[in-house]
């Protein structure tokens, strides 16, 4: 089978593509390993909310119109979002067609699927960039009658053992799934290494509605000072709640989660942490005032001091005297280690030679180092917002862009 | 957008260690690097160790003279303290480790310093050591650094400066967390 393009994955990224190359009267089509969102459907767990408020949600030519415009999507609500999205703009999918592999011939791609081959000028990789998690390899020293569970497996509490759950990182996940499993009765011990700190609200807004505001998820990659750093930073500590709630290493600390420093490897049934955890909780204060100062700043010169909320501080993140370097994990009754070390992409189907040494796809921009082939979805990708639902927008609108002249090129 | 200014002068060249990163990300072999010190005992717990060659950009490297350290015990110990105890030798370490990061950070950031001082506690209880105990760990229970730092910069600035070169400090790595030591005879 033959097409110009050949979009893969029905994620937000690929439909919002697939809606930009329709208005452009290219033809396409996008292959679906499962079904629409699928990553949403089955890899997330069961209280995931989006981390952007429904104002935010926006994807080309489609928007959210429901009656809670502050609040955050559910899964369910997500999913619903998106298949909705994918009948309006009658996106030519094909579900349960898993691609099996990628590879260029002369000019031309060739994708091998479960569900026969294509033919195709371009192609936009919209798999994702949470399709593995990412475990350090100190795991592999980890005791072995300890059972271990990432997040992608992990859909609630009840799933755990009874007794202590050693959850290793503090991003939006880690922090997240540390609170719901201690509240289930099983005692968290928290291991920090680097994170961002956020307030949900602050001075009455949305902290994303500040990050909008302020151009901040506007600013472009090749803008960025250090892109590589960039594109590593940590998600931020946030979690949609319907009480628009802070979420913070201080909340937790008040439930009686137990904070340690970055988890440094296992030695004779012990977990070993990181001395630094003072200095990454004064790292995330510090970068959290700069924003709130950066904030406070725009309001003034806006002079719009009176529309919004009076300025607030936070406490500092608070860390014991002492922070235990050593846990035994048989005495301190750990069952289970839950590694919230972050996430990264499947490329394995990809035989064409463009991912660096991290195994993550070369492209500026989201124009991969190998013509006619496009990237959408990752972290930074064109705008710091490139990896929220409404990022995928104007990522898609801009490459959609580039993919037509370069089929024009191509019939030229 | 590199925030260094004509003006502000630690006596660092960032642009120089810009340009290394830079190259050294492309080339990531040469960022290996291998650092050796050659140890001589020489009598009761006096040692002396000196320092002059080490690998990195793919080949030998040398100082440019070789540096000389004498080690030993305080007289309490019934040594004859001809030289600074190894634990306070890793103080020696922590402190110009930040202390460098420090004046890096702030040549980065457009941070005139005008002075920097720390001051390191480092508690042991020598219980360990002396095998009285043996739920006391031979070394430090903790270190303590205090910075005094005059420098053309808020407080939070200041603050985030030291932040940020514990977060990039070689030696703060080594201590907080563990390193696989082997070591060899003959």
């Amino acid at each position: 089978m033959r097409t110009s393009c050949v979009i893969v994955g029905a994620g937000h990224s690929g439909l919002a593509m697939s809606r930009c190359l329709s208005e452009r009267s290219i033809d396409h089509v996008v292959l679906e390993r499962g079904e629409v969102a699928n990553s949403w459907k089955h890899e997330r767990w069961d209280s995931l909310r989006l981390l952007t408020p429904n104002w935010q949600a926006r994807l080309p030519d489609y928007s959210y119109t429901g009656k809670d415009p502050d609040g955050y999507m559910t899964m369910p609500e997500l999913i619903d979002f998106l298949e909705k999205y994918a009948e309006v703009i009658s996106a030519p999918i094909k579900l349960n067609t898993t691609v099996t592999s990628v590879s260029a011939d002369g000019g031309k791609y060739r994708v091998a699927t479960t569900r026969g081959n294509w033919e195709c000028k371009s192609l936009v990789v919209a798999s994702g960039a949470c399709n593995r998690a990412s475990i350090p390899a100190i795991a592999e020293a980890a005791p072995t009658s300890i059972e271990m569970i990432t997040p992608m497996q992990y859909r609630n509490p009840g799933q755990l053992q009874e007794g202590g759950v050693l959850v290793v990182g503090a991003s939006a996940t880690g922090l997240q799934l540390a609170e719901e499993i201690h509240r289930s009765g099983r005692p968290v011990t928290l291991a920090v290494g680097e994170h961002v700190r956020l307030p949900r609200i602050y001075r009455g807004k949305d902290i994303q509605w500040w990050m909008d505001a302020l151009g901040i998820m506007e600013e472009r990659y090749d803008e960025i000072d250090d892109i590589v750093r960039g594109r590593n930073i940590p998600s931020p500590q946030l979690v949609g709640s319907p009480d628009r709630s802070t979420l913070d290493l201080n909340r937790l600390t008040a439930q009686g989660v137990r904070l340690r420093g970055r988890l440094a490897g296992f030695n004779d049934g012990k977990a070993q942490f990181s001395g630094s955890l003072r200095n990454v909780c004064a790292l995330a204060d510090l970068k959290m005032l700069r924003l709130l100062n950066t904030i406070d700043e725009w309001v003034t010169e806006k002079g719009i001091d009176a529309e919004v909320n009076p300025p607030q501080r936070y406490d500092d993140t608070e860390v014991e005297e002492s922070p235990p370097l050593l846990m035994d994990l048989g005495k301190d009754d750990i069952k289970t280690i839950l590694w919230a070390t972050g996430y990264n992409p499947d490329y394995s189907w990809l035989d064409i030679p463009v991912l660096d040494r991290k195994g993550k796809i070369r492209h500026d921009g989201g124009v991969v180092d190998s013509p006619g082939m496009y990237l959408l979805g990752t972290t930074l990708l064109r705008r710091r917002k490139s990896s929220f639902i409404h990022g995928a927008e104007d990522d898609a609108r801009d490459l959609s862009r580039h993919l037509s002249s370069y089929l024009d090129d191509c019939e030229a | 957008m590199t925030t260094t200014s004509a003006s502000v002068d630690n006596g660092v060249n960032v642009a120089a260690l810009l340009e290394a990163r830079e190259a050294l990300s492309e080339a990531p072999e040469a960022a290996k690097f291998q650092w050796r010190a050659t140890c001589k005992w020489v009598n009761g717990t006096h040692s002396n160790t000196t320092i002059q060659s080490f690998f990195g950009l793919g080949e030998e490297q040398s100082h440019r003279t070789e540096f000389s350290y004498d080690a030993d015990h305080p007289e309490l110990f019934a040594s004859a303290d001809i030289g600074a105890t190894p634990v306070e030798m890793v103080l020696v370490g922590l402190a110009s480790c930040l202390t460098a990061g420090i004046a890096a950070v702030a040549q980065h950031r457009g941070i005139q310093l005008k002075s920097v001082s720390a001051t390191l506690e480092g508690g042991m209880d020598v219980q360990g050591i002396l095998g009285i105990d043996s739920d006391v760990r031979n070394g430090f229970d903790g270190i303590k650094v205090h910075y005094d730092i005059d420098a053309d910069a808020s407080e939070d600035d200041i603050k985030a400066l030291v932040a940020q070169s514990q977060k990039r400090s070689a030696v703060f790595d080594i201590v907080t967390n563990p390193t696989n030591v082997t070591v060899e005879v003959n």
